[in-house]
């Protein structure tokens, strides 16, 4: 879904939009984060944009996205309520779960983000659940599951795979592989690099996507899903791409020896916030520029305004009426 | 806090843990070390730091984002003579390997007839919820300490964590051995040789007449922080600590509850089927006089991120000091500590680690 839009005119300045306002809104993040207002642990997804993007362009409003703990990027670009995000960080009533469930745990029903879950692997069954009851009333929705290469370890990933390929499930599985889990590179995790190839035995399409670009990541979408309403059954994208900061909280950790800056200034190089805002012409960006801060500005002020919940609230929604 | 110590040297909790390992380590080669994370930078807070370098990657590892396979290699290296400590930096994840704990881990001694063994360790920690929330801030060792073949150990303190992770190791079982992230930092006199804690075997770690409390894993130190605030009101408190839930050394919990005739426990999980269900039902069973008995532990909610619920999730020293003057005064007003002095008996500020 488009993320504004009621004014978004072409496609290069929807995924300008996108992109930008994640960056921003991270940005943003790791800004209050050192004030300790956020009480919360938050997974930035700053330099992997371009997948979120890129996918949720190509839905529907009806379509359905679930995430991980890394959730922001996702929650925006699927048009997710700015200002209950930043009141859920905030711990604040008006948040999306009354400020109980924090950063990793980010919902919003009402743009069909199914939310996330800080145990990796765990929601791509849940995503399969919410395809299952598609298939059964005969819709022609979809449901995008997004997790990291870490969860493609986790059994339930391979469970998963099968099942959906068996019932023809319509779900798009999405890997962003961003190359480590926590510390831990792909190489002290995977025999082998060659996960495509393990999911298509499943008698599942995939793809690699290796440069991050939204466009194409976008078209390949548009591909798969086109299918898909049509009961092809499931398909799987791995979207290589870069957590430019460190794995939980605001800062950079070039300095702990995992990884090399020259990886990171390689994905900088190509930064698709950049190039797609190099595809508009300037006055246009600097006004989509200002409106996003604007937008920011407003969701921040509303998190800080707005009161925290009463303590009777520690005692709701534990079960169902 | 404890008696049996080497007045010598003060450690942290997280460094006597690391000790043991790398001495279990040195003194049998079949001992390993391995679980997500183990090898990194953090080094699971730094509790398995250096053991690469020391053991080499044989020893040293860490695994695929695999709990449940993992924890089924655990079990059969375990059977076939190793001697694993699978780490998990949360207990939370310990879910994913429920499967291989019950229905493997805790039965295969028992349907091999005593042929095989299950000698391994699982460490996790339980986090305090900073925001953490829902998934990360559970105790939920009271769910393996309903099965016969585990078994189950939560050292409050530096000195037992090293005794206890010493007999974890050599013990022929599967031992779930459950630490806190928030005592990780604490400090306590540890001998520098090898030594063990055994199971079973509680320890009272301050004496009093008037009512008897028990503390599991952190709690021991909030119950120990409520105790001094008790003094203000003229109430001496006895604070026994499990240390070891299974096996539970009930005798000494009855003892004292017989004693003072008030069982207060207070447990870091939620009170239904869990182990303060398991310690009061003990002592009344076991009881030779009436004990008045109250639970303390979790709200009964799932924990909430917002600070303001938080606070209000958890037991702290003044809800447990008042519970306590509450059971030993019931006819009395309710009384509440000095704030300033409950200020000083609270802990500081919890800002992360993330
Ligand atoms: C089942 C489970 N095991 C371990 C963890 C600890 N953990 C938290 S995030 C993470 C890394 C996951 O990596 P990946 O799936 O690639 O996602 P990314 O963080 O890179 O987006 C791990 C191991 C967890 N949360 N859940």
């Amino acid at each position: 879904m488009a993320i504004f839009s009621n004014t978004a005119s072409n496609i290069a300045n929807r995924l300008y939009r996108g992109v930008r306002l994640i960056r921003r809104v991270e940005e943003e993040l790791a800004r209050i984060y050192p004030s300790d207002r956020i009480k919360s642990p938050v997974h930035l997804s700053i330099g992997q944009e371009s997948v979120a993007v890129g996918v949720c362009d190509a839905l529907l409003p009806e379509d359905f996205v679930s995430a991980t703990y890394r959730s922001h990027a996702a929650y925006i670009a699927r048009g997710g309520n700015l200002r209950a995000m930043f009141a859920e960080l905030f711990g604040k009533a008006a948040g999306n779960a009354g400020g109980k469930a924090g950063s990793m745990h980010l919902i919003d029903m009402a743009h069909h983000v199914l939310g996330a879950s800080a145990v990796v692997g765990t929601t791509i069954p849940v995503a399969l659940g919410y395809a299952l009851a598609i298939r059964r009333r005969g819709e022609a929705r979809v449901v995008v599951a997004f997790f990291g290469d870490g969860a493609t370890e986790e059994g339930v990933f391979h469970e998963c795979l099968n099942f959906a390929a068996l019932k023809r499930l319509p779900v798009l599985f999405v890997c962003e592989n961003n190359q480590f889990a926590i510390h831990q590179p792909l190489e002290k995790r995977w025999a082998t690099d060659r996960l495509c190839e393990r999911v298509e035995t499943y008698g599942i399409p995939a793809a690699r996507i290796a440069d991050g670009n939204t466009d194409t990541i976008r078209a390949k979408t548009q591909e798969v899903i086109g299918r898909m309403r049509t009961g092809a059954g499931p398909a799987f994208m791995e979207c290589l791409t870069y957590r430019w900061r460190e794995h939980v909280g605001p800062g950079e950790d070039y300095d702990a020896g995992y990884r090399d800056r020259v990886a990171l200034e390689a994905w900088q190089a190509r930064d698709e916030m950049v190039r797609l805002g190099e595809q508009l012409n300037e006055a246009v960006r600097a006004r989509v520029d200002a409106e996003i801060e604007t937008r920011i500005a407003d969701a921040v002020d509303f998190a800080e305004s707005s009161p925290f919940p009463a303590s009777e609230e520690l005692y709701t929604n534990v079960y169902a009426d | 806090m404890s008696t049996q110590t080497d007045p010598g040297r003060v450690l942290t909790y997280v460094d006597a843990l690391r000790e043991a390992q790398a001495q279990e380590m040195a003194r049998d080669d079949n001992v390993f070390v391995f679980g997500l994370d183990v090898d990194d930078h953090r080094a699971i807070q730094g509790s398995t730091r250096g053991l690469l370098e020391a053991f080499g990657p044989d020893r040293v590892f860490t695994t695929p984002l695999s709990e449940d396979a993992m924890t089924g290699v655990a079990i059969g290296a375990a059977m076939a003579g190793m001697r694993p400590i699978h780490v998990h930096i949360r207990m939370d994840f310990l879910m994913l390997c429920m499967n291989q704990l019950v229905n493997m881990a805790a039965k295969s001694h028992y349907m091999y007839g005593g042929q095989v063994s299950v000698p391994m360790v699982v460490r996790c920690m339980i986090g305090k919820s900073w925001g953490q929330g829902a998934q990360h801030s559970q105790g939920l060792y009271s769910m393996l300490m309903h099965v016969p073949g585990l078994k189950v150990v939560a050292p409050s303190n530096a000195y037992d964590v090293k005794g206890c992770l010493a007999t974890a190791v050599r013990d022929n079982n599967p031992v779930i051995f459950v630490e806190h992230r928030l005592l990780y930092s604490t400090e306590a006199c540890v001998p520098e040789e090898s030594y063990t804690v055994p199971f079973g075997q509680a320890r009272t770690v301050r004496q009093g007449d008037a009512v008897t409390i028990v503390g599991v894993s952190n709690m021991l130190v909030e119950c120990l922080r409520a105790a001094e605030l008790l003094v203000e009101a003229g109430i001496e408190a006895e604070v026994i600590d499990p240390v070891s839930l299974v096996p539970l050394d009930i005798e000494t919990i009855t003892a004292s509850a017989g004693r003072t005739g008030r069982l207060l426990v207070v447990d870091n999980a939620w009170t239904n089927c869990g182990a303060s269900a398991e310690i009061v039902a003990g002592v009344v069973e076991r009881a030779s006089r009436p004990v008045m008995a109250r639970r303390m532990g979790y709200a009964p909610v799932t924990c909430p991120t917002t600070p303001v619920l938080e606070e209000a999730f958890y037991p702290n020293p003044v809800t447990i000091a008042m519970k306590a003057n509450e059971m030993v005064r019931p006819d009395m007003a309710a009384w509440q500590p000095d704030p300033e002095h409950a200020r000083l008996a609270h802990q500081t500020q919890f800002r992360g680690p993330f």
